[in-house]
């Protein structure tokens, strides 16, 4: 997941709304799985599909490219429910690379990061700019620089973010948190022997 | 020094190093396992060739997608990728040696049933799971929270986390609940008061009379929902009402050692000069009865009371929000939910499935029949809570009133196993999430009580169950 250096160019795929939970993300019904793949097809199942299985043409997901559109634009909230890490698997399997929103939930922001897929947290104001400009523009597009920290409207202004620091550290790095969990083996077997 | 909150003793007593980047490695006592959220993570062990590090600190157990219902007496599973899931699950278990309560045996049930039941949680431990209502654990004055399964691949790997520290967050209920008026009513009105994500980045700490007040079993339920407000975990303080639950279960300490413990736990509430970052008091004594109206657990009211109007709401943002759950539940602002028809009620879950809930349900149905033409499902949370129930006679009691008694499962909360409503019905549910289709695609949930579900069963119809345990 450390390929595209995190520094890209995007359009935007705008779902403006708040609480975006995560069987909306990826309904609990496809759970059953026992691996990590394909589910970028069952992505926002139940708002992207009529009842027949024909996508619905008026969601944005539907009008979007994931050769172009790798950044997702919602509101408060985002990911809100369940710890499911199907929820930032089903994303990045669709093609996402960074969610922007006004907040996160505290266990998919973890999930996300840990999948390579980040999530930007944007105050009210330059939020509110991203979506007037993309409402002149729809295929319009911003850069992410997790390097900088940095979100490029398209306009030109540039936007400051801050990632967990320690994630940031394991993703620019290219860093497996488990291997450097494992260098506390010997900590972790004192701490055990004097409880 | 200043005093400290329960949070950060126990946070502070399983610091195993300091990490990077603020970073601490955190010790794990129990990691509860299921079959839904650990395959991915047990594949990534096998990739690497890697032992789970404590199989004797890990139990698992078959709940979310296990079948509740009997055909020709026996619980048959019938989608294939439920199968192959559950099967999955007893083979990594049978190579790690990791004890596995499987559907149909003894100790088999909800996970955050079966973990206290058992004794399996204790105050001051640190208890993870790849599930967000792992913050029910918090009851005991553990602190226990949901993780991806990523993270469930670094507990079975090392035992450890790598945990930053949460902000605190007091909630005090004054007063007494009245009755009618029980824990699930108290969290759902704390969640409408702060919203979904009105407890990110905190640990919460629920305390006061009301909470005092409370069984085990409410205590349960309140931090259940604490994930429904966002935050990282809730907790209670442990007090002579959790010893006396412990004491004696399987799994709890015996004779000195359970001494050396209550001696340990009775040092774990939080110091009196402690500080919170944040702290919010409600009123337990005023509380009704709550029902959800919207698509996500802070869009509550009081049973009687109108709902939001979305011109009344504080942004543009919230009146969207609003407008979208009223559409999707084709519910009326400005008039309160009472004799909404009901089509299906569902009494279970991992918030309201354990024996004071069924009880509770059972108060209401010992003296009235379920509405014709209403479905009402009653799901133990575990098969010891079906035991208890049966021994009871409390099976008799929801069956002769007209209700389904099911085998222990997560069943309809979360309708991976078929247990579903229909596109467009509405159901009231006493379980955790009324998001948009999570009963079923189409489906509309109001979340509630065990009494509040109870009474919407007897009248068909979203109904005060003050009046009928009158």
């Amino acid at each position: 997941m450390t390929g595209h250096g995190f520094q890209f160019r995007s359009r935007v795929v705008t779902l403006l709304r708040d609480h975006v939970d995560t069987d909306q993300i990826i309904p609990a019904r496809f759970l059953t799985t026992t691996t990590k793949q394909g589910l970028g097809e069952k992505l926002f199942n139940d708002w992207r599909y009529a009842k027949d299985g024909t996508p619905r043409p008026d969601f944005p997901l539907n009008q979007a490219d994931p050769a172009v559109s790798r950044v997702l634009l919602a509101g408060e909230d985002f990911g809100c429910g369940s710890s499911r890490e199907h929820a930032p698997w089903a994303l990045v399997d669709w093609g996402l690379r960074a969610i922007v929103a006004r907040s996160f939930a505290d266990i998919f922001r973890n999930n996300a990061l840990k999948n390579g897929l980040l999530p930007i947290e944007l105050p009210e104001e330059p939020h509110r700019q991203l979506i007037a400009e993309l409402e002149r523009d729809p295929a319009a597009e911003v850069v992410v620089s997790l390097q900088a920290e940095e979100l490029t409207l398209p306009g030109g202004d540039r936007v400051a973010f801050t990632v967990d620091p320690f994630a940031r550290h394991l993703l620019l790095e290219g860093l497996d948190e488990l291997d450097y969990l494992r260098t506390f083996a010997d900590q972790t077997v004192a701490f055990e022997a004097q409880r | 020094m200043t005093g400290r909150t329960l949070y950060e003793k126990v946070y502070a007593d399983h610091v195993v190093a300091q990490a990077a980047h603020g970073r601490d490695v955190l010790y794990i006592d129990l990691h509860l396992v299921h079959e839904v959220t650990s395959p991915q993570a047990f594949a990534v062990l096998a990739e690497r060739g890697l032992e789970v590090r404590r199989p004797d600190r890990t139990v698992a157990t078959m709940d979310h997608s296990i079948p509740t219902k009997r055909t020709d007496g026996k619980l048959q599973i019938l989608d294939e990728a439920a199968r192959s899931q559950l099967e999955t699950l007893s083979r990594n278990c049978a190579a790690h040696g990791i004890p596995l309560h499987a559907m149909g045996e003894e100790a088999q049930g909800v996970v955050h049933v079966i973990g206290p039941e058992l004794g399996l949680t204790q105050p001051g431990m640190t208890v993870v799971c790849g599930d967000s209502h792992t913050s029910t654990h918090g009851a005991f004055g553990a602190l226990a929270f949901g993780i991806g399964t990523s993270q469930v691949g670094h507990v079975l790997a090392t035992q450890t986390l790598l945990e930053r520290r949460a902000k605190t967050f007091r909630v005090t209920f004054t007063g007494r609940a009245p009755d009618g008026v029980s824990a699930k009513d108290l969290v759902l009105a704390f969640i409408a008061k702060v919203g979904t994500g009105g407890g990110a980045g905190h640990v919460l700490e629920f305390g006061g009379e009301a909470v005092r007040a409370l069984s085990m079993e409410g205590r349960m339920t309140l931090c259940n929902m604490s994930i429904e407000a966002g935050a990282r975990a809730g907790m209670v303080a442990p007090d002579e009402t959790t010893f006396a639950y412990l004491k004696g279960r399987a799994q709890a300490p015996k004779g000195a050692d359970w001494d050396a413990a209550v001696a340990r736990w009775s040092a774990l509430p939080s110091d009196p000069d402690a500080t919170f970052d944040r702290e919010i008091t409600l009123d337990a004594s005023a509380l009704t009865p709550r029902v959800t109206w919207g698509t996500n657990p802070g869009m509550g009211v009081g049973i009687d009371e109108p709902l939001p109007a979305p011109g009344d709401a504080k942004d543009a943002t919230e009146k969207a929000a609003r407008e979208q759950a009223l559409a999707y539940m084709k519910m009326e602002a400005g008039k309160p939910l009472l004799g909404e028809a009901v089509d299906v009620v569902f009494i279970g879950s991992c918030t309201n499935a354990r024996i004071e809930d069924l009880r509770e349900a059972a108060r209401i149905f010992r003296k009235h029949r379920v509405k014709d033409g209403t479905r009402v499902l009653v799901v133990p949370g575990s098969r010891q809570v079906k035991g208890a129930a049966e021994a009871e006679g409390l099976d008799r009691v929801f069956t002769e009133a007209g209700a389904e008694w099911r085998d222990p499962g997560c069943s309809m909360c979360i309708a991976m196993n078929g247990d579903k409503i229909e596109p467009g019905q509405l159901a009231v549910s006493t379980s955790n999430r009324n998001f948009e289709g999570r009963q079923g695609p189409g489906g509309r949930t109001i979340l509630a009580s065990p009494p509040t579900a109870a009474a919407a069963a007897v009248r068909g119809a979203v109904a005060d169950p003050r009046e009928l345990l009158r």
